[in-house]
């Protein structure tokens, strides 16, 4: 373990020598990813989590149906199943060799959660028990939908997340709640710390490290509709812009078919795991009409399309803009012992009994398909396909290495963010037993930091970033959600221009240092103007429907010419796209029905 | 559609000769409208001072564990209009010192927590490519101890945390007795040892407070009685 030398702390300009903090590696998030790296990392390194909430309040808490591996408690099942149900829901666009390791290297880290005493629902034998989920399905998508998510009741999230916390502190990793990122120092080519700021008690601070691992979420909160925390903003995906690094398939964004109507909280696909129905005004299983195999049980992208198409078509639930899930069916028992959650959030946030009435439901801006691009060791690439950026790792939702594609099938993402997030805390260790000396910390780290929280402290405008934030959300829900074509896009790329003008001229009402929320909120709506750009031309560029991206100017999909990842840079304020090819090992690319 | 009058506690610790007190403000609330969006509204429309934690919006990270009408809740699962009063005071948590008008220090939470050594501890090594068994019935012993959220709010509602700061505090008896229950747990021994001390189990006076008070439904005070078997028992064996 290195130990803490004040004597050889770089002074950095305008941050006090108390506020500069030096350890091993600085890992920025503390979910699922974040805090499995740090377990990993910490039985031999100084490491530091820094998190915008504290580290239980993390998103990843609320994942609820269940993390996906084919251990084969409950019936036969293979990786190879598992491998092939996740290259076709990602609509061909996954690359292969890292889908290969996410399922191969499942089974382990699942079973190393229950060893560090995650509390998994157990089969009758006591072993992890394991339900369905939709695009899971048996030999190579022949059979109907298989038992692989492993879960803990309608809690998995929670369980996995509040395991990692308690590991956490076991090994004493050091954790700074309740600290924002401003910055990614990154000079030369080498990624050099994190600027941060003290969200308790104000103040910029600086984070020397040799390795930095951004496990920073996703950013579901551009959109109105949005099963997402109000701290997922996807503020690491714009630092990562700001310090040169391009981001990868950003137009591949996933609506989650069952968010509760209006507020758009998840209602968990566990529901539709444990066999709810989903039906229409006329009470028809409308999938029958979209998915007659796998039905309810098909994946995400194809199920939010399916009852989006319904809504649009006048069949939602009383010419309104939702359709029912009903689990009447199952009957009180079954749900109050799988699903409590849902019961209780139905209870809570629409005064529904859902054993006796239907939940109203509407698809929901879910999950991010794409993200900072990283090679299999999550080692961030700065041109996208192979040149790396020196000490800098990404892991997670906010990553795209690509395992998900163009769509993500549930319960793989709390399996990604656990196991990549245990492969980045490797590959952080071997980088830190090659690396003796920190890299040279800047005197000027935190100028453009502090610059950017004074202006902002001292701004005279007149727009609110409240106002400012909802015209963005509605425009991406009306411009860039489910259903894309030219015509809209390229009207909301106008608008977000207008918008990133109007921010320009945001005022914020409250000048203090300590706890600001009111600043902090605008920073984050200075990051989601950032990046949520390179959704939009992403979006535009690629014409063609794959996955969650789907333009009815180009209804099928294209893969003589779209069979590729995005690559999008931001320089000088401009969008630059570059392409890399898929890497296509075991599957070659068939058409998608289910 | 009603006018609901919000009387939420007010403190600047950039002006601590102020101290606290209760701002009001007016807002139109309709069915459905959570306290926590209620909050938001006036944040975003009226008050960008106004502070307060808040994330997932949805009952699961537990950061708008706030005091609702003399009542610890979260903010987010909270319907404004079934509370049935035309003023909806809100303040922050008792017991934790304040930072900022309805935010509170977590400190003595982590604290609490550190105490009972709140991980898995075992000794014998875990078969090296299966997991652990456990019966549904030994894993059902959880159910009520694995769902809590860390919010606060019981501790924050305990006579004997309010009369000594350093009391461990329910939320960490209920998560001390969450791996003492744990089949697969052999470090009983330890979870225990920092609550046989004048900070820890034997100052719960069986009040029920933090009972009441728990969002998730949750009950502390059977896990206290629990610990003390088990305390009891140790002692004797």
């Amino acid at each position: 373990m290195t130990k803490f030398d004040p004597e050889s702390i770089s002074d950095v300009k305008g941050v006090p020598v108390h506020s500069v903090h030096r350890h091993d590696v600085v890992i920025v998030g503390a979910g699922l990813a974040g805090m499995r790296a740090a377990v990993e990392a910490s039985a031999e390194f100084d490491v530091a989590v820094l998190s915008k909430v504290f580290p239980t309040r993390s998103h990843s808490g609320a994942a609820q149906g269940g993390i996906a591996a084919a251990l084969a408690n409950e019936e036969e099942d293979h990786w190879e199943w598992h491998m092939f149900d996740s290259v076709k829901g990602s609509d061909y666009l996954g690359d292969q060799d890292a889908i290969e390791i996410l399922v191969r290297e499942a089974p382990i880290v699942v079973r190393e959660f229950e060893h560090m005493g995650c509390p998994f629902s157990r089969t009758p034998k006591g072993r992890i028990a394991q339900r369905m989920f939709g695009g899971h399905t048996k030999d190579f998508g022949r059979g109907g939908p298989i038992l692989r998510a492993c879960y803990a009741a309608d809690r998995t999230g929670h369980v996995l997340l509040h395991t990692l916390y308690e590991v956490c502190l076991r090994n004493q990793v050091r954790f700074y709640p309740e600290f924002y990122a401003l910055a990614l120092i990154v000079r030369d080519g080498v990624c050099r710390g994190v600027v941060g700021w003290d969200v308790i008690n104000g103040g910029v601070h600086v984070f020397h490290a040799k390795a930095v691992l951004f496990g920073t979420g996703g950013y579901g909160q551009v959109f109105k509709i949005n099963s997402n925390a109000l701290a997922n903003t996807g503020d690491g995906l714009s630092l990562a812009l700001r310090a040169g690094v391009p981001l990868e398939d950003m137009e591949f964004v996933q609506f989650h078919p069952t968010g509760l109507y209006k507020s758009g909280i998840l209602v968990s696909e566990a529901a539709r795991g444990e066999g709810g129905y989903l039906t229409n005004d006329k009470g028809e299983r409308f999938m029958e009409r979209y998915a007659p195999s796998k039905m309810e049980l098909a994946p995400r992208d194809l199920v939010s399309r399916s009852i989006q198409t319904e809504i649009n078509e006048g069949r939602g639930v009383g010419g309104e803009a939702y359709v029912n899930c009903d689990l009447r069916h199952l009957g009180a028992e079954k749900i109050m012992t799988l699903l409590p959650q849902i019961h209780e959030l139905a209870t809570k946030f629409m005064d529904i009994d859902c054993t006796k009435e239907p939940i109203p439901i509407q698809p929901t801006a879910h999950y991010s398909m794409g993200g900072i691009p990283t090679d299999i060791d999550c080692r961030v690439l700065l041109d996208g396909k192979s040149k790396l950026l020196a000490g800098f790792y990404a892991a997670g939702e906010c990553a795209c290495v690509s395992v998900h594609g163009a769509n993500r099938l549930g319960t793989n993402s709390c399996l990604e963010a656990s196991l990549f997030g245990r492969r980045a805390g490797k590959a952080i260790v071997a980088f830190l037993r090659e690396t003796r000396d920190f890299p040279e910390l800047p005197s000027d780290a935190a100028d453009a930091a502090i610059a950017e929280v004074e202006r902002l402290l001292a701004s005279q405008g007149s727009e609110s970033v409240g106002a400012l934030k909802d015209e963005l959300q509605e425009k991406m829900d009306i411009e860039c959600g489910i259903f894309r074509d030219a015509e809209k896009l390229e009207r909301l790329t106008g608008e977000l221009r207008g918008l990133e003008q109007r921010y320009r001229n945001v005022k914020i009402d409250d000048r203090g240092g300590k706890f600001n929320y009111d600043l902090l909120e605008a920073l984050e709506l200075g990051h989601m103007l950032d990046f949520v750009e390179l959704i939009v031309a992403g979006a535009l560029k690629r014409q063609e429907s794959r996955g969650a991206h789907s333009r009815t100017d180009f209804p099928e999909r294209d893969d003589g010419k779209w069979l590729r990842h995005t690559i999008a840079f931001k320089r000088d304020d401009k969008i630059e796209f570059d392409y890399k090819p898929v890497t296509i090992t075991r599957f070659p690319p068939k058409a998608r029905t289910y | 559609m009603a006018m609901i009058t919000f009387k939420i506690n007010r403190f600047d610790p950039d002006d601590e000769r102020r101290g606290h007190y209760l701002q009001e403000y007016r807002l139109d609330i309709c069915k459905g409208c959570t306290v926590l969006e209620a909050l938001n509204e006036i944040k975003w429309k009226q008050d960008g001072t106004l502070t307060f934690r808040r994330s997932c919006r949805s009952g699961i990270c537990g950061s708008c564990a706030m005091t609702i009408n003399g009542v610890n809740r979260l903010a987010c699962e909270t319907q404004v209009l079934a509370l049935k009063t035309q003023a909806v005071t809100v303040e922050p948590m008792r017991g934790y010192p304040v930072v900022k008008d309805l935010v509170v220090s977590l400190d003595p939470l982590v604290r609490g927590l550190l105490a009972v050594k709140p991980y898995l501890i075992t000794k014998t090594p875990p078969p090296s490519d299966q997991e652990r068994y456990q019966s549904p019935e030994d894993r059902a012993r959880l159910d009520g101890l694995y769902e809590c959220i860390l919010c606060g709010a019981c501790t924050s509602s305990c006579p004997s945390f309010w009369a000594d700061k350093e009391y461990i505090g329910p939320h960490a008896f209920l998560k001390a007795y969450r791996f003492v229950a744990d089949t697969r747990d052999e470090g009983s021994g330890e979870h225990l040892e920092a609550l046989d001390d004048r900070h820890g189990l034997w100052r719960c006076h069986t009040i029920f407070n933090c009972v009441e008070a728990c969002p998730k439904a949750l009950n502390p005070t059977k896990a206290i009685s629990e610990l003390k078997k088990e305390l009891v028992k140790q002692r004797l064996g």
